[in-house]
């Protein structure tokens, strides 16, 4: 990675939360998406804790109800918390985004690096696979995979995530062609190292600027997918709950209580537009020819 | 043969092995299903005969790349299998519900272009202003929303309370356009503000880059006007990047139909592959995916195609 890669990264001798000071005042986007990324990770992750109800206690006495002191956001139709299940809610959503990504991840990257490096007929092979599924709508292709695979919240997130590594092979392709270019992977080759520990100690290290942006902006792809993917009934199971799992329900009760769907609906594009948000602030502050605004 | 038919010649030959690997995926999603594909494609309480049967219709007892061929064989002549809950020819099926999707799927990149274009514009015209930064903002929200939540809100708010447009439902074009029109344009809407947002943003940066050039600086210093400026060397210049976009959009509105589809109750092709899914019919999973994917696959090459006539400095 180049030395200017983070401008936090050079100023050695300043403390460091004026250093974080420093880039929230020059990115304050990127600062308030963070800190919306943390509030739901916490939430996420201190779920049990923090929700008032438990997200599957049932009151069948008191369903659909409106907002009230003891329902911040009033009862589903089986008569649970909506707050309570949303914030359980946070947790599954992005665990399920984080699952899709590293999945594109795991299965993107090493064929991107094996096209790019290797060359020839590898590359010729692997490009137009990449090619192949990349003309399939994604979305389409997610709930086929599911179909064949079985419904569930993991293996639409795997199909998610199969979908997502093409795109990643093909950034992480790129880079690559570019990368081994360079003299210090030369220098590897004449020590004789072997092709392995090139690529994963020299080229990835130096292809995967790209990849962390782009990473980032398929969380929110993701998080959307597994919306869309639970909304239809292909994601998440019943007891378990998600964002889009609520508006599923939400959904079949509209008439009766529009008011249910507006809280997962608005979380979802919160979540969305802070992982946006964040991709383009790491973009910009990893791209060493991008002035920071 | 000129230089353009030899550039189309040449795209039509790299087409190809791209839609031969499509539907050698398409075919291998079978062998996703779990166990015995036989019994799972006679569906529950098949009889031996049954399986046994299957098992000869789609030749498993023969290696994979023989069985590829023979559904490939079959798919070319129309023959895509039958549904294994009600035993109708999935050709049909694609046949009766895809005209369905792709009209939405039309209307919807139409929205997208109509009012992308005008911000885009309005935003380019001074970068950096709170005018920009509001069209800006909406975009990137248009980018996050989930247009199916967006299509729940619009059904509730236009639709059921203010009664401006039918809720949901679906009238065939070829029978009524004007109400096909009409029902249809909650649908397109919830499915264009991703399409809004990426031409508005993709015209906006091509345009503040041409605003920048050496000949549009030397037109603005002879004296003509902006908005002749703009329409005679900025939109011209840009058509090209908006036709990708374009092409780009098409596919990923064909994935959201899938979801938008089931809010609206719209009897399309996208309703039909999700059903498909949850009765665990896979010939019609298959079939209907084979069709999106080849149709992706040719309006890729269209605009491909439609770049080399349209590019001058092939000739």
């Amino acid at each position: 990675m180049s030395s200017n890669t983070l401008s936090l990264a050079l100023a050695h001798d300043e403390p460091v939360y004026l250093r974080i000071l420093g880039w929230m005042r020059r990115d304050p986007r990127g600062a308030a998406s963070l800190l919306v990324l943390l509030v739901m990770v916490g939430a996420a992750l201190l779920a049990p804790w923090i929700a008032p109800y438990s997200p599957t206690e049932q009151d069948l006495a008191n369903t659909l109800a409106p907002a009230s002191a003891e329902h911040w956001m009033g009862t589903d139709d089986l008569g649970r918390d909506v707050f309570s299940r949303l914030i359980h809610g946070t947790s599954m959503s992005i665990y399920a985004a984080f699952l899709a990504v590293g999945i594109g991840l795991a299965v993107g990257v090493p064929f991107g690096l094996l096209a790019g490096f290797l060359g020839g007929w590898v590359d010729e092979v692997i490009s137009r696979v990449i090619d192949a599924l990349l003309s399939f709508p994604a979305i389409v292709l997610a709930v086929a995979v599911t179909g064949a695979m079985g419904i569930g919240l993991t293996n639409a997130m795997i199909a998610v995530g199969l979908v997502f590594a093409p795109q990643l092979a093909r950034l992480v392709r790129a880079r690559t062609l570019v990368v081994r270019q360079e003299l210090y992977v030369d220098a590897a080759r004449c020590f004789g190292a072997s092709t392995g520990r090139i690529l994963v100690r020299h080229v990835l290290p130096n292809a995967i600027q790209p990849v962390i942006v782009q990473a980032t902006l398929l969380l929110a792809v993701a998080l959307l997918a597994e919306a869309s993917l639970s909304f239809l009934g292909l994601g998440i199971q019943p007891p378990e709950v998600s964002w889009g799992a609520m508006l599923a329900r939400a959904y079949m009760y509209m008439e009766i209580a529009p008011e249910q769907m507006y809280a997962p609906g608005l979380m979802i594009m919160i979540t969305a537009l802070a992982f946006n948000t964040m991709g383009e602030s790491l973009r910009v502050a990893l791209d060493p020819t991008m002035k920071a605004r | 043969m000129n230089r353009k038919a030899k550039m189309l010649y040449r795209r039509l030959l790299q087409a190809a092995p791209i839609m031969v690997l499509a539907t050698f995926i398409v075919f291998s999603l079978m062998q996703l299903l779990p166990g015995d594909i036989a019994v799972t494609l006679a569906g529950e309480n098949a009889s031996e005969e049954r399986i046994a049967e299957i098992r000869d219709l789609y030749g498993l007892n023969q290696p994979f790349l023989v069985q590829y061929g023979s559904w490939l064989w079959h798919a070319v002549q129309g023959d895509l299998g039958s549904s294994l809950l009600t035993g109708e020819a999935v050709a049909e099926t694609v046949t009766r519900t895809f005209p369905t999707t792709l009209f939405v799927v039309v209307y919807a990149i139409a929205l997208s272009v109509l009012i992308g274009v005008p911000l885009g514009i309005l935003a380019a015209s001074r970068p950096g202003s709170p005018r920009d930064g509001f069209i800006m903002s909406i975009a990137s929200l248009g980018v996050a929303v989930p247009n199916f939540w967006l299509g729940m809100i619009l059904v509730l708010v236009l639709g059921l309370t203010l009664q401006l447009f039918p809720a949901t439902g679906f009238v065939s074009p070829t029978e009524d356009f004007a109400a096909a029109v009409w029902y249809a344009t909650l649908p397109a809407l919830a499915l264009s503000t991703g399409g809004i947002a990426e031409v508005a943003r993709q015209l906006r940066s091509s345009l503040v880059e041409i605003h920048h050039s050496q000949h549009v600086r030397t037109l603005h210093a002879k004296g003509l006007s902006p908005a002749k400026i703009l329409w005679k060397h900025g939109l011209k210049n840009v058509s090209v990047n908006l036709l990708t976009v374009v092409s780009l959009l098409f596919t990923k509105i064909l994935a959201a139909t899938v979801v938008v589809e089931a809010v609206f109750a719209i009897p399309g092709m996208g309703s039909a592959v999700v059903n498909a899914v949850l009765e665990g019919d896979f010939p019609l999973v298959q079939g209907a995916v084979l069709a999106m994917v080849v149709t992706v696959i040719v309006v890729n090459l269209a605009t491909d195609m439609l770049y080399t006539v349209l590019d001058p400095r092939i000739d």
